[in-house]
């Protein structure tokens, strides 16, 4: 059979997979359909939270970064799994004793305030929606480069596909395919991983061959052969301070998206969240700890193979050409002297290398059948539905529970919210859909914004609310404005050629410490703290209530009562 | 729970999470970027440590935290019988 119809198999046996659990797991009730009903177990949680936050950036793109980067892209894999530590001691564990539905719930609950609130709205609304167009556009290439459908016709089939399952179980839906659509990513991404490690180290485990092989070793001298810096030097790229800067960013960003944190009100208490997150981590860390293996591997072999050979010797290695067709892998002898020669100099260069094919063309490389190439097609899908279905249900929540039940109608009964819920799933994917089908140009820039707005606002705002009894209304609101506007200011001044249609030039370069545009979020974070800390010890503290709230969510007993009477209040 | 057992539960609890973060900075921050250039005199199989600790060992220990973290809550909320898990020897019981 040929890659094509395996792929085409693969991806329909999954799809019936997901649409299963789906129409298994529909609701009829709001606390269903917004927070899965609060009953989803501790490991079920930490593997939806895993396929929730590894995207197709993750999966494809991830160890090509690295691949590229060397050390320096160390600042995705200690970023995108320091910010669970955060999370899982800091703030789980509170925001699911407060137990309601969103992250604005709790701004606006905490804060005593409206404006708090949909300042909140606003911030998720933007890093969610920023998010998911990337997240559309993944599957619409999956689509086209593995099934040879256009890039519209992949994103058409994803949207109905997601729709289906989010608006018939909402929250509670999308937690189960998660938990599936998590077994098929990280089985697809290990079985090509494992077998390029056999073959490149003789070990079976790639984190293994990477410390006890000569890999390292020799790449190191390849790397100083051709005239880059070894493949371990620290700070080639990125200078420490700027390396710091953006793991923090990265991390805090990370504990404070607005579809991550979700994910934690839906287990059943306290106890339950703390464990989900070491579960969720532990998911994750198993791809996070297998990408730079990969990296490191893909590298040494795509160097070792091509470096110094005759066009037609490199002819003769089927992967070569396949991947050559595609515009991914290309060659040219520049200096005519029928060898390909690569360097550090991309004028020179003789070769160049696509990030994407580190990942895409491993099983090739490995010489594994081709239903191992199709598998890698359903779970780079599963990566990016996955979390385009947790954003699209922020996205949701934001406008159908924060705006319209908390604010515009606040008699709606069940039956009407989880209707309201469902139609603005169906708008967000809408609007997911046309953005994955004309993307805007900048999609790479604004996902530093993505994880620069959360660190700036939501973190500190929450961290605070939990720990500082003292932070109160006028304090959040003026360290998020503050904070916010700095890190907007930053991003856009420093990218406005890449935002901004018509400008040429940056308004500014990076002209804080030489920090780029995906640190600043750290500084941004420190400004809303220093901001909130002192603001609210300038105005009147907050009132009684507010402080019995504060009181409760730090002693994790009895949540599951506190929820009862609370439903019934409302 | 009391208001003075209260307290004295949240001061374990950010004694706790006070000692599991400075290893997490530890591990992370320190080994893996202001001190790597130091570790990487030494080496660990074919690589430089400081390297290994960015990319491997670093998000190994934050697993280790969080567990390590649940663990210990589940030993101080019990102390403090203030668990919320309804085991069946540990029903949660009407009264506060």
């Amino acid at each position: 059979m040929t890659v094509e119809v395996w792929t085409f198999l693969f991806i329909t046996l999954t799809f019936i997979v997901y649409l299963y659990i789906g129409w298994q797991s529909r609701v009829s009730e709001s606390s269903g359909f917004y927070v899965a009903g609060q009953g989803v177990p501790a490991i079920a949680n930490g593997a939806a939270t895993a396929a929730d936050w590894m995207s197709a950036a993750s999966f494809i793109s991830m160890a090509g970064l690295i691949s590229f980067l060397g050390y320096d892209g160390s600042i995705y894999l200690l970023g995108w799994t320091g910010g669970y530590v955060l999370l899982a001691l800091l703030l789980a564990p509170y925001l699911r004793k407060f137990g309601k539905y969103t992250v604005p719930d709790f701004v606006g609950d905490r804060y005593y305030s409206t404006t708090a609130r949909i300042i909140a709205v606003i911030c998720a609304l933007f890093v969610s929606i920023t998010y998911v167009a990337g997240q559309m556009r993944g599957v619409g290439i999956v689509f086209s480069r593995f099934l040879e459908v256009d890039v519209e016709v992949g994103v058409f089939i994803g949207m109905i596909i997601v729709a289906f399952f989010a608006v018939l179980g909402g929250m509670k839906g999308i937690t189960w395919t998660q938990v599936a659509q998590y077994c098929v990513l990280i089985v697809a991404f290990l079985i090509p991983a494992i077998a390029i490690s056999i073959k490149l180290t003789g070990w079976p485990v790639p984190q293994l061959g990477l410390v006890f092989s000569d890999i390292m070793p020799k790449l190191n001298q390849i790397q100083v052969d051709l005239g880059f810096s070894e493949y371990t030097q620290p700070f080639a790229h990125k200078s420490m301070l700027d390396m710091l800067f953006i793991t923090i960013a990265l991390m805090v960003g990370t504990a404070g998206l607005p579809h991550v944190i979700v994910r934690f009100y839906t287990v059943k208490n306290v106890r339950a969240a703390r464990y989900s997150a070491g579960w969720a981590l532990l998911f994750i860390a198993i791809l996070y700890t297998t990408a730079p293996a990969l990296a490191t591997f893909a590298r040494y072999n795509l160097i070792d193979s091509l470096h110094g050979k005759s066009i037609a010797e490199i002819h003769e290695l089927d992967w070569a050409t396949k991947w050559e067709a595609t515009g991914l892998l290309g060659f040219d002898d520049k200096n005519g002297d029928g060898v390909i020669q690569m360097t550090n100099d991309t004028a020179t260069s003789e070769l160049a290398i696509d990030r994407d094919i580190i990942v895409l063309s491993t099983p090739e490389v490995a010489q594994l059948a081709p239903w191992v190439v199709a598998l890698m097609a359903a779970g780079g899908l599963a990566a990016a539905l996955s979390t385009a279905a947790g954003l699209l249900l922020v996205i949701s929540s934001s406008i159908a529970h924060d705006i319209y039940f908390r604010l515009i109608n606040p008699d709606a009964d069940e039956k009407k919210r989880v209707l309201v819920g469902r139609i603005m799933v169906v708008a967000a994917v809408v609007v997911a859909g046309y953005f994955g089908v004309n993307p805007p140009g900048f999609v790479g820039e604004v996902v530093a914004f993505a994880f620069g707005l959360a660190a700036a606002s939501f973190f500190p705002v929450i961290l605070l609310g939990i720990f500082d009894r003292r932070a109160n209304r006028e304090g959040a609101i003026a360290g998020m404005i503050v904070g916010l506007g700095f890190t907007v200011f930053y991003i856009v001044g420093t990218t406005a050629q890449k935002i901004i249609p018509g400008v040429e030039e940056p308004f500014f370069g990076n002209w804080l410490f030489g920090i780029s545009p995906q640190g600043i979020g750290t500084v941004g974070m420190m400004l809303n703290f220093a901001v909130s800390l002192v603001v609210s010890r300038l105005t009147p503290p907050p009132p009684a209530e507010v402080v019995a709230i504060i009181d409760s969510l730090r002693v994790p007993d009895h949540p599951g009562r506190a929820i009862i009477l609370d439903e019934a209040t409302e | 729970m009391k208001a003075k057992e209260k307290q004295h539960y949240w001061r374990q609890n950010m004694q706790v999470i006070g000692v599991l973060l400075s290893i997490w900075a530890i591990v992370s921050i320190g080994a893996g970027i202001l001190f790597v250039e130091q570790l990487n005199a030494i080496h660990l199989g074919g690589l430089p440590l400081g390297f290994w600790m960015a990319q491997q060992g670093a998000i190994f220990v934050f697993v280790i935290i969080i567990f390590a973290y649940a663990r210990i809550m589940d030993r101080i909320d019990a102390a403090h019988h203030a668990t919320d898990d309804d085991e069946p020897e540990a029903p949660a019981s009407d009264t506060e």
